[in-house]
């Protein structure tokens, strides 16, 4: 099973990810994720399943599409078709910071440990490893540096404000 | 001069230890190549030709004698002795061992220096012009401004993926010398009618395969809101630029796909919910990082008159004082440009030993700093003009007085097929070749303002679309050849050259110059420069002058 990093803690991820929309509206046993593609199914058997129902994004999808209906769900993944598409950061900080979705959004897919700083940053709140990389690491990564520039979706003071707090 | 504080020295710090590890990884095997790529990148690492080549950023150009002589340490210790300044405000080291690199980035980082995000699909370093801060015709510094968009864009967490490179660079003078037309992003700071800081925003503009000068997006934008408004645009960007392939996955591509108006529109949707957030800059952060470009303590001088110390002077000295030496906007003092380009050196390259003598020049005639700008030169931005002879008899024997600042021969020049993997053709004997043919000062200078820029293939880097004359190294059959363009140029009146016809060999290129530098003489009327004629004949007469032995 997959290693999930949440919390600063590593266990396995026990969501199963359906990559296409189910021809019956029965889910298979257990946590799922539904593509946006199907959302309605996910609505629809949210509570009803017996495990979590979540939706997951790919990196070209469009969240603001269904912003009013993401807040139904507490597990948002966001696909990583491969480490180098970065659309998946910009997905994160429109969930967090525009749309306001305070629930886990997850990252799936192409997942290394050495993007996961930047990731959190984004507004990710759990990772789903790819199955060759080191969770001690990756959990290690969460610490690479001690302060950060920007303002981003993780609500840390940028740099340039905290200089002139008291 | 900008100091970093705990924060800037802690990240650059961290930056090293988590590089450090990248290589431990890379180097046991822990990391595949593929995986490794991005990361090297991001630390301005290639795999070259020959070596590995590192790619040391110098944020807007500004560099201290201190830092000078780091550079020329490092250049010995852990390469071959010299280096090449890009016409990036960058510099390439091109031996050192990949084992290395951390170190080099410790030493770099003892020295607030970094090679941050050099290469790589992301935000690269910030340009502007080489003159900033004592330009007579600056209305705006834009140095604090190119700070603070180096500290946004270093590390920024959602642009590290980007479809392309990105490229910003900032000029407040009425003069671009930054050449901000050709830039992803071309920030323009001027004052509105009620004197405050604005902002003209243009985006898309670019060379390589498909060259384009940019477009505005932005009027006019309030400086408090700079940082949120490239957020917005680099989202647009990240999201709809193109990444099914390589060449059409700039910037330019998406603003030409959707309009330039269209696009702007989709960034003012995006900035309109990130403007009010933590993400607008406060007055005490832009007023701290001002205070690190306030003046030097200038000495109350008076301006001397350069035309009659030129009179009573050695002629190579007078056409040093008319070519190299730049107003100033304190009296009693100018700015004073060091071509790397005597006939013979490779383009912008300098040795250690250089390095060293120019960091004491700039201790002791200049406040210990320099510049560096795009046409590949180094600078000293505030030289007292009673000492301008003083240092360019110091300049001389070090090979770095040659008056060619601007002419044919200060010419901008990428590394080219002796260096680069991605070449076609080489450049730097090429350009050696132009300098032997035109070694006569007279003519050079009877020729006066010329850019001419060489690139050894389409990526453009030495920007040969926008050099007056512009040379394209090609791959004809496996066979280097070069291809000739007229009428680009670079500054705020940018346009790109124009193709002349088919190429030609190496050894046929400084023909084909004098050519068009006859042609050039022929048509010119009193007092108008190359590009001018060019723009006012069209290219058809320099065509039908180099192809006419054909006939």
């Amino acid at each position: 099973m997959p290693k999930l990093l949440k919390d600063q803690q590593i266990s396995n991820d026990d969501f199963q990810v359906l990559l296409q929309a189910p021809e019956e509206p029965i889910l298979p046993e257990g946590h799922v994720l539904l593509h946006i593609s199907s959302i309605d199914h996910a609505i629809k058997a949210n509570g009803r399943h017996n495990g979590q129902v979540g939706i997951w994004f790919d990196s070209a999808d469009e969240p603001e599409t269904v912003a009013n209906t993401l807040h139904q769900f507490e597990v948002i993944a966001i696909n990583f078709p491969k480490f180098i598409d970065g659309r998946g950061y910009s997905l994160a900080r429109l969930l967090r910071e525009r749309l306001d979705y305070p629930g886990d959004i997850r990252a799936i897919g192409d997942i290394l440990v050495d993007q996961i700083y930047y990731l959190r940053r984004c507004g990710f709140s759990s990772f789903r490893l790819r199955e060759d990389q080191n969770p001690d690491h990756a959990l290690a990564a969460l610490q690479t540096f001690s302060a950060d520039y920007q303002a981003t979706a993780d609500k840390l003071s940028p740099v340039y404000r905290l200089r002139h707090q008291l | 001069m900008y100091k970093y504080d705990n924060y800037d020295q802690q990240m650059v710090d961290e930056r090293v230890l988590q590089f450090r590890d990248q290589t431990r990884r890379f180097l046991a095997g822990e990391l595949p190549e593929d995986e490794f790529l991005p990361l090297r990148l991001q630390n301005g690492l290639y795999v070259q030709r020959f070596a590995p080549m590192l790619r040391i950023a110098i944020p807007y150009g500004m560099v201290s004698s201190r830092q000078m002589r780091k550079l020329a340490y490092i250049a010995r210790r852990y390469d071959k002795g010299y280096v090449h300044f890009t016409t990036r405000q960058n510099l390439q080291l091109n031996w050192p061992r990949l084992e290395e690199v951390p170190e080099i980035l410790e030493e770099l980082a003892s020295v607030q220096m970094h090679a941050i995000q050099t290469s790589g699909n992301c935000i690269r370093n910030t340009t502007t012009d080489q003159f900033a801060g004592v330009a007579y015709d600056e209305i705006i510094d834009p140095r604090p401004w190119c700070e603070i968009i180096r500290q946004w864009s270093t590390f920024h967490p959602e642009f590290a993926y980007l479809p392309r490179k990105f490229k910003i660079a900032v000029c407040g003078s009425e003069q671009d010398r930054a050449a901000t037309q050709v830039h992803d992003i071309g920030i323009h700071a001027f004052l509105n009618e009620n004197n405050d800081v604005r902002f003209k925003i243009l985006a898309g503009g670019g060379l390589g395969r498909t060259p384009m000068v940019g477009s505005i997006i932005k009027p006019s934008l309030e400086p408090e809101h700079l940082l949120s408004y490239l957020d917005a645009v680099l989202r647009v960007y990240n999201r709809y630029g193109r990444r099914d392939n390589k060449y059409k996955a700039r910037i330019k591509i998406l603003i030409k796909a959707l309009t330039p108006a269209v696009f702007s529109k989709k960034v003012e949707q995006e900035w309109s919910y990130l403007k009010e957030t933590e993400a607008k800059l406060t007055q005490q952060e832009i007023d701290r990082v001002q205070s690190f470009f306030s003046e030097p303590d200038y000495p109350e001088l008076t301006n001397i008159n350069l035309t009659d110390l030129a009179l009573s002077s050695e002629s190579d000295f007078q056409w040093w004082l008319r070519r190299n030496v730049h107003p100033h906007k304190k009296p009693g003092f100018s700015a004073v440009t060091l071509t790397l380009k005597a006939t013979a050196d490779a383009p912008g390259d300098a040795s250690a030993e250089q390095l060293e003598a120019i960091s004491d020049l700039a201790d002791e005639f200049s406040f210990g700093e320099l510049r560096v700008s795009h046409e590949q030169n180094l600078i000293f931005a505030d030289v007292p003009q009673r000492r301008l002879h003083e240092l360019w008899l110091n300049l001389k024997p070090l090979n770095l007085a040659t008056p060619n600042q601007g002419l044919l021969t200060d010419m901008i020049c990428c590394p080219g097929g002796d260096f680069c993997a991605l070449a076609n053709a080489r450049s730097i004997p090429l350009a050696e070749n132009i300098q032997r043919r035109f070694d006569d000062i007279d003519f050079l200078h009877d020729i006066g303002e010329l850019d001419l820029n060489i690139s050894g293939c389409m990526n453009a880097c030495g920007h040969h679309h926008v050099g007056h004359i512009g040379i394209l190294g090609v791959d004809r059959k496996g066979e280097e050849y070069y291809q000739v363009q007229v009428g680009g140029a670079s500054g705020h009146d940018a346009s790109l050259g124009k193709i002349l016809g088919p190429s030609f060999k190496m050894d046929e290129i400084p023909d084909v110059i004098d050519k068009i530098l006859k042609t050039y003489i022929e048509l010119r009327t009193p007092e108008e420069r190359f590009i001018d004629t060019c723009r006012r004949v069209g290219i058809q007469p320099f065509k039908e002058r180099v192809y006419a032995k054909a006939a």
